[in-house]
Formats: structure tokens, sequence, C-alpha cells
């Protein structure tokens, strides 16, 4: 998981540049998630990714003749954990093929769920209470992947192509949302939260950059007020959160002002050029292929029963919006919009278990939540790898005033560097040692009859002017000073 | 060449060894399959080092298998690690598959040779074997005429004696069509007894592996080594076949017998009369007869020419050029696809394809794909009203005798009439069986066919038994003398 989750709460306010009041705008979202097993969907072979192109293959997912699938119920178990998660009804089964021709396709079908999805009827609420449904969330297969070899790279002007079939195979689940999406925004709120819920089942990774999770986008306009939705167009090639949101306020523009020069908009699926900054058209709903969907003959229906089921509900861990409301009783009960953003960062990132850690040690909860978002959370993969112990002791220390807030974030920087360690001992590695009482009060008197004129005028009641005490005491101290109690010493001698 | 029973019963002795039954079965081949073509390959070195291994097996004391040294002739949509598999079609001349059947595989576990890889209908679409991208086979008791299909190759393979087993695929009665066709015993098993993995795909669920023998004790020997669970198919049936073997000689006083005059009334008349002599002679035997009409069964030849080919489209459609097999290279992806498929598959093959893509499109879903699903229901459910009142069903296999060769290739529906006794077992998944009994005014082999609820493999072969023991001495003789 990257930092985008971050980056994107905070970005999350701005202003949407289709925004017209005379406008509705109705989305809905087919999102792709990468299972995380260990092997294929119908076959053993190593679910990976990375690796020398064509390794990860066998009969089975190379199609070739007289092989037949074998379903993998870990990936079974996964969709299920996506369906619970998301609150939908898990139904007896079964498989369709797909049937198109493309070279990336090893038998020419890809294997779906087509009528009979294993999820149906759930919902998905956002961070700010709305309710998106969503209705189905199926399994199918994925597919290899090509890469055009030309002069440009470029599909057009590429001279041949290969195919890599190590992702061929690959099980995936296809959550797709009702139209119940009206704002870029929303519908990156929405992706934000179904990435958090699908780490938190441990069903992906939810690496968009590695096309973990991929998503398309079913976008129409309708006047205010209408009933009938307008004609879709579902864009592709959606590659991060932002992505999402620059195509989604991009076509909603380029349909309304088709619209308002009196034509119409056409259903096709378009392309998003991330670099262009543009969707373009990839085909018009006569060019869609005919696929010939039926049943897939060689599996046979895929019917959880309700023990299956109930192992799988009793196995999953609380989703984010558990872990979120967590967060928030810790803080007694209600957070300001900062500490909102501070616990979705926390929780998307799954540092929440660190805060939780340091709280139950008796560190504030506010202040263990500052420190996981931003101090620890700048630290990626070496925050999140960051020992319990460690971070609720540096807490300790803070609230204790053994550490100054300074120090307590370089020594948090160390530890993370560390992988861990005693906090203590590093901040006396690191010079950090609390100073003692009656030292600070000698360091104290020292400052102020170096600087007689700003004492006179702090006397005389210029709090503003402690700032120079303060500095200066920390310089003298190595830092080693506690900020607050060179304040406390001065006002005592102000008296 | 002795039965497959003898064969092992002497190979296990050390009477004699493997090494010369397979000499003596190639040389055999050698001799007469210039005129026949059963095979497309003829495996000698790997079949003789076959041999070897069971030899020395025996040699340290082990036992190689109930079918120890027996060489069999595998149908070319079986898979074979490393030995071409071609299902006659030229879009898969050359294709040397990574891996063997699992059929191969439990054929090889119980001693047995694989002596060759059959002739066939190009992707077993077909009834007389004339649908080969590399020439037809012929019938061996009358070279003008063909073996049946689309397992021609393997059950001309067994009636010339070239072996004793062969192994053929049947989707809509092509193993028991040719079976009946060249005088051989040709059974399919219920539907998911045989495992599938690393049969090439014609019909997905219609598709069943199954034996050919010169008898039917010696298919039953086969079948009990196919009828295995296997983890790679997930239609392959988790429960236990018992060996049927042991009851064939149970005798059928008080089986209930149901002659179906739904599958005899469109035979020739020489036909249909076999197929009631069978009938008394089962009486004669003790078994309670009846007559018990199917009506839906004169439906169930459209709903497979639905079916069939709606699965075979799909399932054809890998052969694109991108990844084995023949590729006719072109400016795109798309015109190489279009231009190999062109150029690799035959007539008949793409006018499935046609038939089963169509049957399969928007609009026309319901009224073709859909409503042959309903048909298949309907079938299974006259199938159940039947077997309420009778044990099996005896019908004829094929409408006639071996025909001649290029009588029906201009005549696609009349070479269709062919499975029209043989499709409803194919659509109810259950187990059906050719077995000869006596000739046609041609003095050609006739085949009845002996049907039974799904799992009755053990019934079906103890009622088969008991035709076999009462079929006119000519036909017995006709097979024995197709090998001398």
């Amino acid at each position: 998981m990257s930092s985008e989750a971050v980056t994107d709460a905070a970005s999350d306010g701005a202003s949407d540049p289709a925004s017209d009041p005379a406008w509705e705008t109705v989305i809905g979202l087919e999102v792709h998630c990468e299972l995380a097993t260990q092997t294929k969907l119908f076959c053993g072979c190593p679910n990976a990714f990375g690796d020398e192109p064509n390794t990860n293959v066998c009969p089975v997912c190379l199609g070739l003749p007289g092989s037949l699938p074998v379903i993998n119920a870990q990936a079974v178990e996964l969709a299920m954990r996506i369906g619970t998660a998301l609150h939908c009804e898990i139904r007896p089964s079964s498989f369709a093929r797909k049937n198109y021709f493309y070279p990336d396709q090893a038998k020419d079908y890809q294997i779906s769920q087509y009528d009979e999805p294993i999820n149906a009827n759930g919902s998905l609420a956002l961070p700010d209470g709305t309710v998106i449904g969503v209705t189905r969330a199926h399994m199918e297969e994925d597919t290899g992947k090509l890469t055009h070899v030309g002069a440009s790279g470029r599909i057009n002007s590429a001279h041949h192509a290969l195919v890599d079939y190590n992702r061929s195979g690959v099980p995936l689940v296809e959550i797709v949302s009702e139209p119940d999406i009206r704002s870029a925004a929303q519908a990156r709120a929405y992706a934000s939260e179904l990435r958090g819920i699908l780490v938190a089942t441990g069903a992906s990774d939810g690496r968009m950059e590695e096309g973990s999770m991929r998503i398309d986008a079913n976008v129409s306009v309708r006047p205010a007020g209408a009933v009938e939705f307008g004609t879709r167009c579902e864009i592709k090639n959606l590659n991060s959160l932002r992505s999402l949101g620059r195509a989604i306020d991009y076509e909603v523009a380029r349909q309304i002002a088709l619209i308002d020069a009196g034509e119409v908009v056409r259903q096709e699926t378009r392309h998003w050029d991330e670099a262009a900054g543009r969707t373009e058209s990839m085909r018009s709903k006569e060019e869609a292929n005919d696929y010939r969907y039926f049943p897939e003959p060689d599996l046979v229906p895929l019917v959880p029963d309700a023990a299956w089921q109930e192992r799988v509900r009793a196995a999953m861990g609380p989703m984010p919006a558990d872990r979120r409301a967590l967060l928030v009783d810790l803080l007694g009960g209600t957070a300001s919009e900062a500490e909102g953003d501070q616990i979705r960062a926390v929780v998307d990132l799954g540092l929440d278990a660190l805060v939780l850690a340091a709280v139950t040690a008796g560190a504030p909860a506010a202040r263990a939540l500052a420190r996981a978002s931003n101090e620890v959370a700048a630290e990626g993969e070496a925050g999140l790898a960051l020992p319990a112990e460690s971070f609720s002791a540096l807490l300790a220390l803070e609230a204790s005033g053994a550490l100054s807030a300074t120090q307590s974030k370089a020594v948090l920087h160390e530890l993370a560097e560390r992988g861990g360690g005693d906090p203590a001992a590093l901040a006396k590695e690191m010079g950090f040692e609390a100073l003692a009482a009656d030292s600070l009060v000698a360091v104290v008197a020292e400052v102020i009859a170096a600087h007689p004129d700003e004492w006179k005028r702090y006397v005389e009641g210029d709090d503003k002017v402690s700032g120079v005490f303060v500095n200066a005491v920390m310089t003298a101290t190595n830092r080693q000073a506690n900020g607050k109690d060179v304040v406390a010493e001065l006002r005592r001698l102000r008296g | 060449m002795s039965s497959a029973r003898e064969v092992a019963a002497a190979v296990r002795s050390k009477e004699r060894s493997a090494r010369q039954v397979t000499e003596e079965a190639l040389a055999a081949v050698a001799a007469r399959d210039g005129e026949l073509h059963a095979f497309l390959e003829v495996l000698g070195d790997e079949a003789l080092a076959e041999a070897d291994a069971v030899d020395a097996a025996i040699a340290r004391g082990e036992d190689p298998g109930p079918l120890a040294g027996v060489p069999v002739a595998l149908k070319d949509n079986l898979c074979t690690r490393g030995i071409p598999t071609t299902c006659a079609s030229k879009i898969l001349e050359g294709w040397r598959p990574p891996y063997d059947a699992t059929v191969v595989e439990l054929l090889r576990a119980a001693g047995a040779i694989a002596l060759g890889k059959t002739n066939m209908d190009e992707f077993a679409m077909g009834s007389s074997t004339e649908n080969s991208a590399f020439g037809p086979t012929r019938n061996p008791h009358c070279i003008e005429r063909v073996p049946g299909g689309s397992s021609g190759g393997s059950a001309a393979a067994v009636a010339a004696g070239f072996v004793p087993l062969g192994l053929g695929s049947d989707t809509g009665g092509s193993i028991r069509q040719p079976a009946a066709l060249c005088g051989v015993v040709g059974m399919k098993p219920t539907y998911g007894r045989v495992s599938r993995y690393g049969l090439v795909a014609f019909a997905s669920s219609l598709d069943q592996i199954g034996p050919f023998a010169g008898n039917v004790e010696d298919a039953a020997l086969l079948f009990d080594v196919l009828a295995r669970h296997d983890p790679c198919d997930t239609t392959s049936l988790r429960i236990e076949a018992p060996p049927t073997i042991d009851a064939l000689r149970g005798g059928v006083e008080g089986v209930r017998v149901g002659v179906c005059p739904d599958l005899v009334e469109g035979c020739a008349p020489d036909v249909a009369a076999r197929v009631y002599e069978a009938a008394e002679a089962l009486r004669a035997a003790g078994a309670h007869v009846e007559e018990i009409r199917v009506p839906e069964f004169a439906y169930g030849l459209s709903a497979y020419y639905l079916i069939a080919p709606a699965e075979a489209s799909s399932n054809l459609a890998r052969y694109d050029g991108v990844r084995y097999g023949l590729r006719v290279d072109a400016d795109d992806a798309a015109a190489m696809n279009t231009a190999t498929r062109t150029a690799g598959f035959g007539a008949e093959v793409k006018r499935r394809i046609m038939l089963g893509t169509y049957a399969l499109s928007a609009g026309y879903y319901d009224a073709y794909y859909a409503q042959a699903q309903r048909v298949r229901t309907m079938v299974v459910q006259a199938f159940e009203r039947a077997y309420a009142s009778v044990d099996v069903l005896l019908g004829a296999t094929a409408p006639t005798t071996a025909f001649a060769l290029g009588d029906k290739v201009d005549d696609p529906m009349a070479m269709y009439m062919n499975d029209v006794c043989t499709i409803p077992s194919n659509l109810a998944g259950h187990p059906a069986l050719s077995v000869p009994f006596g000739t046609g005014a041609d003095g050609l082999p006739i085949g009845v066919q002996v049907l039974a609820p799904a799992l009755e493999e053990a019934l079906l072969f103890r009622v088969a038994a008991a035709v076999e023991a009462a079929a006119p001495e000519a036909a017995v003789l006709l097979r024995t003398g197709a090998s001398t």
C-alpha cells in the first residue's frame, strides 16, 4: 500500500470542475480485485507478480487441449470474505464462459460468474455515512498480459506483441456498484473505502500500481431532478484514485458540453489517457462483442454451505468502519475534523493496531493518533513494521516529560530506521537525556541573565518574548530541555 | 490375438513376455494397417520400451497390474506426453502435449502398453471417420465400408485383431456406433465415471471416455481400470465404482428388460430383427422382457445438435494460432486467427462451430440453446419414468450396418441420423453399451445396444454378457475371422 490513501484524504475536498447545479452526475463503479491467493483460480500455479514471463504456467492456465479447471477453495473463501464485508447475500453460484477471441486469453473464453454470482445485493457505507449499493461481487479469472513491441510501444505502431501468461488464471473478484455514486469525490471515497475493506479482509494487497485493484467507471449525466438515467460511457484504464477522479470530472464535463451543444452522448467504452488528461473512444455499443455466455460445463456449481460461510465470517477481523469507530471511542466519542482525517489515514494504512497498543499502555489517544498518522505514516513500510512496544514506550517517555516532542519525533524516526528497539536507550544514545529539574533552573537563570532587556519585557507581560528564552535554553542544553518545563520555570520566576 | 484377460494372465505367469505380445501386435499392424489406416501414429520403440518395463517388473516379482502387457489403441484425442495428439485435425498437426491424460496414466499403472494413436473424425465430429484430415479408416470386415465414427480407428484396430483393447470417446455415440459397425464391444460409462482430464474436449457436458474390446469381459476389465475419481476433473464422480468384472456371470434371472421401439423403429429391418432376437434370448435366459415406449427420445437428436455444437464452438476457440499447432501468418492477430482457422479446420468442424456460435448468440440463445437444455431435461425425466418399471433398456445401436465410404459425406443430416439411438444416453449422462449380435443381410456386423441408469455399469455389463452368450455363431466367427 502506498501513501496515496493519505494524500487522497487530504485532497477530497478539492472543488469538482464539473459541478453544475443544473446537472446530476450518476456513476457506477466496477472494481476488479486480484485475490491474494497462493495459487491461481483453476490450477496449482503460483499467483505471483513480477516473475519471469511464462514461468508460472501449466496446461490449465495455458488452455492446452484436454486440460480442465479445478476451483481453488482459498479463492472462494476470499470471495466470501469480500461478500460478507460488503453485506452481500452469499449464494449458491455457478460459472459461465464469456467467449471472445484475444491473444492474452489462453482459451479464447474467460471463466466468469454470470447470472449466478457468489455475492449479491450488498452495500458499502462511505465514511460520511452515504450508503452505496453493491449489485454483486463475483469470481472470475484474469487474462494474460500483452506487451506490444514496436517503434513507439503503442498498439497501432506495434510490430508484434508478446504474451505473458503468468497472470492468466489469477483469481479476480469483480465488485459492481449500483449507480448510486454522484460525484468524482464520492467515487474516490468509495474506491478508497473499498480498498480498505479488501485489505482488511485479507483478500487483496490493494496495490493499484501493480494492477491488484483495477477500476472501470460507468458515467452518465442527467438534468437535476430527472428520473431517467442519461446514456452512460464506460471508462477504462483508471490506474489510481487520482485518475479515477480526473477521468470522471473530464467525462462529466464532456457529456454536459455535448448535450449543451445539442448532440447526444453515445453509449461506448472510453479509454482514459492519463498524460493527455482526457477520455477517448475505444468502441461503441454496436462494436461490442456478443460474449455468447453459457454455463461452464467443466465446473460443477459452487454451493458454499452454511457452516463454511460461518467459518469464514468468524475468521474475519474488524472492517475499516469498525476500526475508525473504535479510534473515535478512544478519543472520548468525538473527533475533530483534523482527527477524523488522522483516523482515516491511520486505518487506511493499517496503523490503528499501533495506536491501540499505545493507548492501552497509557499513552494519550490524541497524541498517539497524531504521531501515527504523521510521523509513523511518513516512514512508509518501516513505519508499518514499527513494533507496538517501541511506539508505546516512546509515547510514555514523551508523556512523562522525559522527552520533548521534537526529541520524541527524532527518536521515532531512528526507531523506524532500526526496526524497533528501546526508545529510552536510544534517546540516551542520541544524547537526549532529560535534564534534572535543578539543572534546568540553573540554565534558565543563566539565560535570563544573558537577556536582561527581554526579561524586562517578559516581566511586563509580553509573553511572546518567552520564545527567545526557550530557544536559548534549548541551545544551551543540546535540546534536552522540555519547552513546556522552560515556560513553567519562566512563569514561576515572573511570579 | 487372444483376449486381454488371456494376454494379461499369460504375461503375469511369464508364459509370454510383454515384449513378445507387443512385437506381435506391431507386426499385425505393419501387415494390414496400410490398408485399414486405423492408426495415425504407431508407437514402435515407445511400446517396446513400455513392454520391457512390464517384463522387468515381473522379473523383480512385482505385479504390473490387471492389464499387464496388453496392447491398447488410444484415440488421437487423448493427450500423450511427448507423442503427437492431433484429433485428426490439421490445426493440431505435430502438437505434442506436455502431459498424459489421466486415462493414459491409469492404463500405464495397470501394466497396459500404448500401441499407438488411432484415427477419428476430426475433433470427434462425425460417424464414419471420413472427417479425418489424414484420410479415412476402413472397416476390417469390408474395406469398402466405413468403420463408423468418430472413434473408427480404435474400433477397427480391435476388430482387425491388432489389439485386444482400445479407448474411444463417446459424445453422441462415437464409441457405440463404430463398435456396432465393426462387430466389437464398445461402452460409454456414466458421465463422470472416467476422468476427462487430457481428453481434448468436443462437447464437455457430453464427452465420456470408454472401452473397446473384443468381448464383454475385456470391456469390463478395462472399464474397471478407468473408473476412478480424479481430482483434476471436477465433474469426475467421487462415488466408488464397484468392480464390474466380478458380477459379469451373474445372469439375468429376474432382470426387467425394456425393449424400446423408439430405439428400433427408424432402423433397417435386419437391424430391428436382431434387437428383437436379442430380447428373446434374454427372456430365454430368465429376464422379464417387456416393451416400453419412450417417445421423448425422438427429440434427443435435435437437442444434441444444438448443445454439442454450442459447447464445441467455445471449446475449439483456443485453436487460434497463438500458442500451439498450426499458424497461418497475416497482418494482425485477428487476421492470423481467421487464416489459421480457415486453413486448419475441416468442413464438418466449421459447420458445427457455426451452428454452435449461432445457437449461443444474443437473441437466439433462448430459442436454441436454452430450449435444447429443456429438451435434455425432458429426456432425463423420460429415462426416469422408464426406469421406474424396467432395469435396463434394449434397442439398436446404429440404424444400419456399415455403409459405404463416400455414401453420406455430402448429406450431413443422413450422417447425423446415425446417432439417433445413441444420443439419449449422452444427454442423460447414463451408461450404455453396444454388443455384437449377428449380422445383417449384407453379412456385416450388427450391434445391439443395452442402456442402464446412471452408475449401473455392473448391471449393464451383466446384461451385455448374457446377450453376448446368446449371440449367433456367425458374428463370433466374423470377429475372430478378422484377426486371422
